[in-house]
């Protein structure tokens, strides 16, 4: 579904990803970590064309990344970004609508197709009622919420969030978490998150990218990576890993 | 939408009756030669104004900006300040000298500006509106230097320019106002849902499929279009671009398919009736209307500063 070869992405003379190599599965659940600065935002906006450029290769869906439109590519992949800090002077609503963009031709309205989009959108992360308030009256999990109700409302099979947990209350991250598990079921998603949470990581994904530097630290299933000394190669910082009592997962810890 | 169509109507209807407003009697040169190309210049100099500031704002994510912010006015105010030390009187193609000198000098400060800002490592917001304002003091000093070396009549010219006026005579400035504030409204309505998905940021823009350059450079330049077709005209007339969205984002909100109408309506009503005022404060003499717009926009610029202000 998405396949880097590799690729590296520079910017003020700085290299910030390097020769990246991997390809990530239709319906994946792929975490992106890492340390503060390991490139794991620009890797995301370079795989969503919000960042051009770069050496190597990007494809989605077997096709080079710049031999899409912009909108083909939105209708590809959806982006949601941090929502924390940003402002909106709009209703849910109309923000949630604003995402059927790329399904409009020029100047066309939006037509029942695109309602029942929203719609379903707003069912599905339980924003309904939120819909007519304001974005910027809303707290940080509503908020966030209605960021992840507009990008399903794009109707994109894959994926990309930003830190969709950061800034939020632990019922709220929990919330989320569970949501995107059960959209990413229901509407058979390819889904990559970034997250500094590295439990999050091991609780929501099915696999692993630890970035380092901006180069590849570690890929694979999301039970190694407490193995083998992976998270201190990738942190520099020692863990202690432990059963979780209830469910047996393994749970980090910083030292 | 109901909103929009009442503040349309509402708008038009002061409009219409503002070329009997404060007269007895009217006789129909006055009516025709004066009156009426007077309030269909205000008018729309005012929507055009008004549009291009509801733009700006938009794109640039901040309340404050405007055509001056850019510095777009202080360019298209220099290109006219220089046709008119210069006497130059020629048009182009019909279009002129006045015009092309605004739009030119508009031109001019807004390629500055949009380098600046497109040059690698300074793609924010903030460069772009700090650019902007370094573009407006540097025309805004052009132009103190070419008043300064024209000779006595030449500098009450431009002096009496730069306070904004809608005086004209017949239906001339009218026409030559009418093409840059109709194409570049056009432009905008057209653009109107590119415009809220850049108000959500341009990396959400781009992520909802908006060609981000395309789209800033047509937005841009029908803004600067207006800017520089009713500066020319009609002076540096400040603060409509400023309060006239806001007032309508009060009123509809800032969805801009609903915005861009209710703006382009208000903002012409604005400013006719803004020129009512100047017309009338102390009859018969005429106070600038450029006068009235800063004396009202002043206050609400403090508004808007202590309304954004943290407690």
């Amino acid at each position: 579904m998405i396949e880097l070869a590799n690729f590296s992405y520079s910017r003020d003379g700085r290299e910030i990803l390097r020769d990246l190599s991997f390809v990530v599965a239709r319906r994946e659940r792929v975490a992106i970590i890492g340390p503060n600065g390991a490139g794991k935002t620009t890797l995301l906006n370079c795989i969503n064309r919000i960042l051009r450029g770069g050496r190597g290769r990007i494809a989605v869906g077997g096709r080079p990344l710049a031999a899409y439109g912009q909108a083909e590519l939105a209708r590809r992949i959806a982006y949601v970004p941090q929502a924390h800090g940003r402002t909106a002077p709009f209703t849910v609503r109309e923000f949630v609508e604003m995402s059927r963009y790329p399904h409009l031709g020029p100047l066309a309205p939006a037509g029942s197709q695109d309602a029942a989009a929203v719609r379903r959108a707003l069912d599905d992360l339980g924003t309904t009622a939120l819909a007519d308030r304001s974005l910027d009256a809303l707290s940080g999990g509503e908020r966030q919420k209605a960021y992840l109700a507009a990008a399903l409302a794009q109707e994109a099979e894959i994926l990309l969030l930003d830190e969709p947990t950061a800034h939020l209350d632990p019922r709220h991250r929990a919330e989320i978490l569970r949501t995107l598990m059960r959209v990413h079921q229901e509407r058979e998603l390819t889904i990559l998150f970034v997250t500094h949470d590295i439990n999050e990581a091991l609780a929501a994904a099915d696999r692993v990218l630890a970035l380092r530097d901006g180069a590849l630290a570690f890929d694979g299933l999301a039970s190694r990576l407490t193995e083998g000394g992976a998270l201190k190669a990738v942190f520099s910082h020692d863990f202690v890993v432990a059963p979780h009592p209830r469910t047996g997962r393994a749970v980090v810890f910083p030292e | 939408m109901k909103k929009v169509v009442v503040i349309a109507l509402l708008s038009a209807a002061g409009v219409a009756a503002a070329p009997f407003f404060g007269v007895a009697s009217l006789s129909t040169t006055v009516f025709w030669e004066l009156r009426l190309p007077r309030v269909a210049l205000g008018f729309l100099a005012g929507s055009g104004l008004a549009m291009a500031g509801m733009t700006f704002q938009a794109m640039f994510r901040n309340p404050l900006a405007t055509p001056f912010t850019l510095g777009v006015s202080s360019g298209a105010a220099f290109g006219a300040t220089v046709a008119i030390r210069m006497g130059w009187t020629f048009s182009v193609l019909g279009i002129p000298c006045l015009s092309l000198a605004g739009l030119g000098g508009a031109l001019v400060s807004l390629l500055l500006v949009y380098g600046v800002a497109t040059m690698p490592r300074t793609s924010s917001t903030a460069v772009l509106l700090l650019a902007g304002a370094a573009a407006s003091f540097f025309f805004s000093s052009l132009i103190l230097f070419v008043t300064y070396v024209s000779d006595f009549s030449g500098s009450f010219r431009i002096l009496r320019w730069l306070m904004g006026g809608l005086e004209t005579v017949g239906g001339g400035a009218v026409l030559n106002v009418f093409p840059f504030v109709i194409s570049g409204s056009a432009a905008v309505f057209c653009f109107a849902r590119e415009l809220n998905l850049l108000t959500l940021g341009e990396d959400l823009a781009a992520s909802r499929g908006v060609n981000v350059g395309y789209a800033r450079a047509v937005l841009f330049g029908a803004a600067t279009l207006m800017v520089g077709g009713v500066v020319a005209f009609c002076g540096p007339i400040g603060f409509v671009g400023m309060m006239a969205p806001h007032i309508c984002r009060l009123l509809v909100g800032s969805e801009h398919r609903a915005l861009a109408p209710a703006t382009f309506f208000f903002g012409g009503f604005f400013l006719v009736a803004c020129d009512g005022i100047a017309r009338l404060i102390i009859a018969p003499a005429e106070v600038p209307v450029g006068v009235i717009t800063a004396l009202l926009g002043g206050p609400f610029f403090v508004w808007l500063l202590v309304r954004r202000s943290p407690a």
